[in-house]
């Protein structure tokens, strides 16, 4: 097998990226996948946090770089999960002890023993945002429904299109259908309509997320939350299965929409 | 390829083009440049180039091959502006300057008057996200949407076969004569010449329209296929 390598980038910061990669890989380590999951956000560090395993964090990854452990010595294996490891960022050190060619690297070398290998970027597009993005053969963009993160998002696909990464694709993340049929936020329609890219998931707000990121027991094991269904569903789609986006409100054409974005009929 | 051909960003000035390349190898930069002036021929003939390399080194024989390269197509590089002082020198050596003078208005208007503005435009095959710039001394095609936070700024004419809602300036120069028409007009910034359209509602229907300075004032018209309505 050889992974996919599949960075999660957003440009703004605090729209979900760390929360999504994490709960991606761990509905897709359900499944018996394997995933590897790589902090690209070096010098500010917060996936572990959110798996739950910062107390076992004994290499990272400018470890690994700079020659003082091997590969293997520094994936953390999940506390449930077995099909799932991780690759912390080093907190006190910064981006530019990453290379874009380590980065590629380190993916070619993770690529035979795995499925997928997400990477959290950091926000920003500078030196980290390179680094994330450089090995990646598809790279997802997360936007929440507010207008200065989707200029964001717009930018970070500006940059994808020109450094040739093609067939960007975009997770909407903490839509609230109330606010959205009181056309007090955007709606994940004029998201897309603004953007122009498939869209591979759409994740509702949900308080049970902030919660389960401090327990570091992200929602996705939770089989009542509604966030954890949405990135669920992005598993699968990320699998290839067809999973209808779920009936989060009724705002008319919106899902014929969807499913034009997302190439199915 | 297409992407950084747009990236490049050509300036008039008094002097001649000014010619920033997008980010890159040399290799590359140099190649798309020349692509570009292959596209263009009408329009570099004869040019005076010079050429902003911001931060990167640039070897003496790399220097060379690209000046007789564009002297092959009679475009004649006088300067490159470098922010590396190993280049500046490597530029001195060859003879070549390394100062522009900071364009002025009025010669602006000088290469506005030429025929660079009424013949050529320039293709751009993509929808122009946030963050992005065009700058050009023609008028300028977009096939795509002109997105908030992109800017446009033309001497000519900018017809856009998309959405606008980024900004534009069209007759950039000066022109009044300038015309900006979109598919969907709701821009952040719209000007054309000296004058900034008062109210940027755009037309709310959505349907297309053209910009246009009447009376010494912006005025937004929705377009009327020919033969149904104005001339």
């Amino acid at each position: 097998m050889t992974a996919q390598v599949i960075t999660l980038s957003s440009g703004k910061g605090g729209v979900g990226k760390t929360t999504a990669v994490a709960n991606i890989a761990v509905a897709l380590a359900t499944e018996g996948v394997k995933v590897v999951c790589i902090d690209g956000d070096i010098g500010l560090r917060n996936l572990d946090v959110v798996l739950g395993l910062e107390n076992r964090i004994v290499y990272d990854i400018v470890d690994v770089i700079e020659g003082r452990c091997k590969l293997r010595q520094a994936m953390i294996r999940d506390k449930h999960l077995p099909e799932l490891h991780l690759i912390p960022a080093a907190q006190t050190r910064d981006k530019t002890a990453v290379s874009p060619s380590d980065m590629v690297r380190i993916c070619n070398e993770l690529r035979p023993d795995h499925d997928f290998i997400l990477i959290d970027s950091p926000a920003g597009i500078e030196r980290g945002f390179r680094n994330a993005i450089a090995p990646a053969d598809r790279v997802f963009v997360v936007t929440n429904p507010e207008v200065s993160a989707v200029r964001d998002a717009d930018r970070v696909i500006g940059i994808l299109e020109a450094e040739e990464k093609r067939g960007p694709a975009l997770i909407i993340n903490r839509v609230n259908p109330i606010l959205v049929k009181q056309n007090d936020m955007l709606s994940a329609e004029d998201v897309l309509d603004l953007l122009g890219i498939p869209v591979i998931g759409i994740v509702p707000e949900d308080q049970t997320v902030i919660v389960s990121s401090n327990h570091g027991t992200p929602v996705a094991l939770d089989p009542r939350s509604r966030a954890g269904q949405a990135f669920r569903n992005i598993a699968k789609r990320l699998r290839g299965q067809e999973v209808p986006f779920m009936g989060m409100e009724k705002q008319g054409g919106l899902w014929d929409r969807l499913q034009k974005m997302t190439g199915r009929r | 390829m297409d992407d950084l051909i747009a990236a490049i960003r050509i300036k008039g000035m008094r002097d001649g083009l000014l010619v920033s390349l997008p980010e890159g190898g040399w290799d590359e930069q140099s190649a798309v440049l020349l692509a570009q002036i292959d596209a263009q021929q009408a329009f570099f003939e004869g040019a005076r180039l010079a050429l902003d390399v911001g931060s990167q080194v640039i070897k003496v024989n790399e220097m060379v091959e690209l000046r007789d390269r564009l002297s092959e197509r009679h475009v004649s590089l006088w300067a490159v502006i470098s922010e590396s002082p190993a280049t500046e020198q490597t530029t001195q050596l060859l003879g070549l300057a390394t100062r522009v003078s900071k364009p002025r208005p009025e010669e602006q208007q000088s290469i506005d008057a030429g025929p660079i503005s009424q013949e050529t435009a320039l293709y751009v095959n993509r929808t122009l996200r946030s963050g992005t710039r065009v700058e050009f001394p023609g008028s300028v095609v977009v096939l795509g949407d002109v997105n908030p936070g992109a800017e446009l700024v033309v001497q000519g004419s900018a017809i856009i076969w998309g959405r606008l809602r980024g900004a534009v300036h069209a007759g950039s120069a000066g022109d009044a004569e300038a015309v900006v028409c979109a598919l969907e007009i709701a821009p952040m910034r719209l000007q054309i010449a000296g004058e900034i359209l008062q109210s940027p509602a755009g037309n709310p229907e959505g349907r297309p329209g053209m910009a246009l300075i009447r009376d010494g004032s912006i005025v937004l018209e929705e377009w009327q296929p020919a033969g149904t309505g104005q001339a």
